[in-house]
């Protein structure tokens, strides 16, 4: 019950304490939360190209890898060499196929949380374990106070939250809070492990409130669009749409014989 | 959704409860008299199906030791606010019937009593409406269908008891409401069952994807067999077993109830409020069972294909 009075006088100013050391202290060092409805200055997010997304699950692999072994682990996978394995994890791949036939596209389609800018599963939880960062927009759970009564994942239309079934805790992308930010490792590799895995480049890494960054200009330029926009829970997260590639110097499509 | 069994039994005992210790209060405050150790059963009925309620929402819970944490946010949260309300409720009936065993007659404690009942019914109810995205739940009915099925249910008992301990003008006052209000409360829950039926949902799979064809087919759901998406938002029933709980629940949690209250009125007695309640009590359960599972949760459009 100590823990229940020091949380009932320190309020807000609560921070999660992750295994690897997390180096950026928060600048206004009072507030880690967000507030809902607020407006951050930075939000961190992935911005998931369609057009070059081969479906080959190493974004699902390397984020199972790393956040296992992290400050969000152990991740528990359940009878994985039986006839019905189950496992939590952060990042799935799945594959649609759009349009008929021969016409047929195949869409590799990655799907993890959206880190909202409001996020719908955040005010829902009755103890305050699931909150949104006030530093950078990054949408966490802390496990330590998680009761596992799953109301958070009822909240969310896009099924982004896993319950742990071994710890009994919901879990969820923390877009690798624990690597980036971590100053032992090279610059280059302070990324989700996702970002890094992707053989193809088909996940950006960046501030979507900065109007310069490589995600901004590409959602600027290529079209980014959220999912579910119906329910106005702006995903910070976008998806970059399919494109069919024109053939240089075809001109039957304008028509000409 | 798949239907919790611990959220139903809770929802549904503790929604009966609610409606036992409105009925007494109300019937306090009507100037009926209630001898002291009738009003001290009905009491401790109310309070050990709320007890009992209780302990099947922590079932619920995956880190039960925890569950005190849950008070924290009120602020924002229906959930926090239903789980400072149900103990407060509790506490005030414990303080009724103390009262009540000490001689104290105040309307005071009735009174307050029927504001938490309120209040609990309110935050169990908008627990599920403020989901804007799950439509079924999402609409005002859910809050009517909360109130009026706990209040019937809760008359329902308060006549089965009151005849039992020959209560006879409890009865010839809550026997009249507990018809009428059976009868609400079914009118508006086929209400809220034809709103559910005519619900177009405002996502779809292109909406989900943002794929722009008009033929989408999912080819693989990203694992071979399945995860808490699969598990935890589908009821996993057929079409037709849904239909028959959902004729079920009409029957034995509606009709039957009133059916049997309009002959407890009519000379029934005892036997007629009795079955009401053993009637009634099993086809509310399966009634919430139907509210959890007809409801469709958006997630559920990325999970159409198991390979």
């Amino acid at each position: 019950m100590i823990h229940w009075l020091q949380d009932l006088i320190k309020r807000n100013a609560v921070a999660e304490a992750p295994a690897r050391a997390v180096t950026t202290p928060p600048k206004t060092a009072t507030r880690v939360r967000a507030e809902p409805g607020e407006t951050l200055a930075k939000q961190l997010a992935l911005v998931i190209d369609l057009n070059v997304c081969v479906g080959c699950h190493a974004c699902v692999t390397s984020c199972k890898q790393w956040n296992t072994s992290g400050s969000a682990g152990p991740l528990v996978d359940e009878h994985a060499y039986g006839a019905d394995p189950t496992g939590t994890f952060f990042n799935r791949v799945q594959t649609y196929e759009a349009g008929s036939f021969p016409g047929t596209e195949t869409i590799h389609f990655p799907k993890s949380c959206l880190h909202c800018e409001d996020p719908p599963c955040v005010p829902v939880c009755p103890t305050g374990a699931s909150y949104k960062r006030k530093e950078d927009g990054i949408v966490l759970v802390d496990y330590d106070k998680c009761i596992g009564c799953k109301y958070c994942a009822w909240a969310c239309p896009y099924g982004a939250r896993e319950i742990d079934e071994e710890r009994q805790v919901m879990t969820k992308c923390t877009l690798c809070v624990d690597r980036i930010y971590d100053e032992r490792l090279p610059k280059e590799d302070r990324r989700p492990a996702c970002v890094m895995a992707c053989p193809t480049g088909a996940r950006l890494f960046g501030d979507v409130k900065d109007p310069n960054s490589d995600v901004s200009i590409a959602i600027r330029e290529r079209g980014g669009y959220s999912l579910m926009p119906e329910w106005e829970t702006n995903p910070a997260n976008q998806y970059l749409p399919r494109r069919i590639t024109e053939v240089a110097g075809d001109t039957r499509a304008k028509g000409e014989p | 959704m798949k239907p919790a069994f611990s959220v139903v039994v809770f929802t549904t005992i503790a929604g009966a409860a609610q409606g036992l210790v409105v009925t007494l209060a109300l019937a306090l405050l009507a100037g009926l008299p209630l001898p002291q150790g009738f009003m001290s059963l009905a009491l401790i009925v109310a309070v050990v199906m709320l007890l009992i309620g209780l302990g099947a929402s922590f079932g619920h819970l995956g880190r039960p030791e925890r569950a005190w944490r849950a008070a924290m946010m009120w602020r924002t949260s229906w959930l926090s606010r239903e789980v400072i309300v149900l103990p407060a409720f509790i506490g005030i009936n414990v303080l009724w019937w103390l009262a009540l065993r000490s001689g104290i007659d105040t309307p005071l404690l009735p009174l307050i009593a029927i504001l938490f009942a309120a209040l609990l019914w309110y935050c169990t109810a908008m627990i599920y409406a403020c989901l804007r995205f799950i439509e079924e739940w999402a609409q005002p009915l859910t809050l009517v269908n909360f109130v009026l099925i706990g209040l019937s249910s809760g008359l329902v008992l308060t006549c089965a008891l009151g005849s039992l301990a020959g209560e006879v003008r409890l009865v010839q006052l809550a026997g009249p409401c507990a018809l009428a209000v059976t009868l609400a409360a079914w009118a508006t829950r086929m209400l809220s069952l034809r709103h559910n039926a005519t619900l177009k949902h405002k996502s779809t799979l292109q909406s989900a994807t943002g794929i722009k064809s008009g033929n989408i087919v999912q080819k693989s759901m990203g694992m071979s067999a399945g995860s808490f998406n699969t598990r935890e938002f589908f009821h996993g029933r057929t079409l037709l077993a849904l239909k028959q709980v959902k004729l079920l629940f009409i029957m034995l949690g509606f009709v039957l109830p009133a059916a049997l209250a309009l002959w407890g009125l009519a000379g029934g007695g005892t036997l007629a409020w009795v079955l009401a309640v053993l009637v009634q009590a099993p086809g509310l359960l399966a009634e919430r069972w139907f509210f959890f599972a007809q409801a469709k949760h958006p997630q559920n459009l990325y999970y159409q294909v198991v390979s």
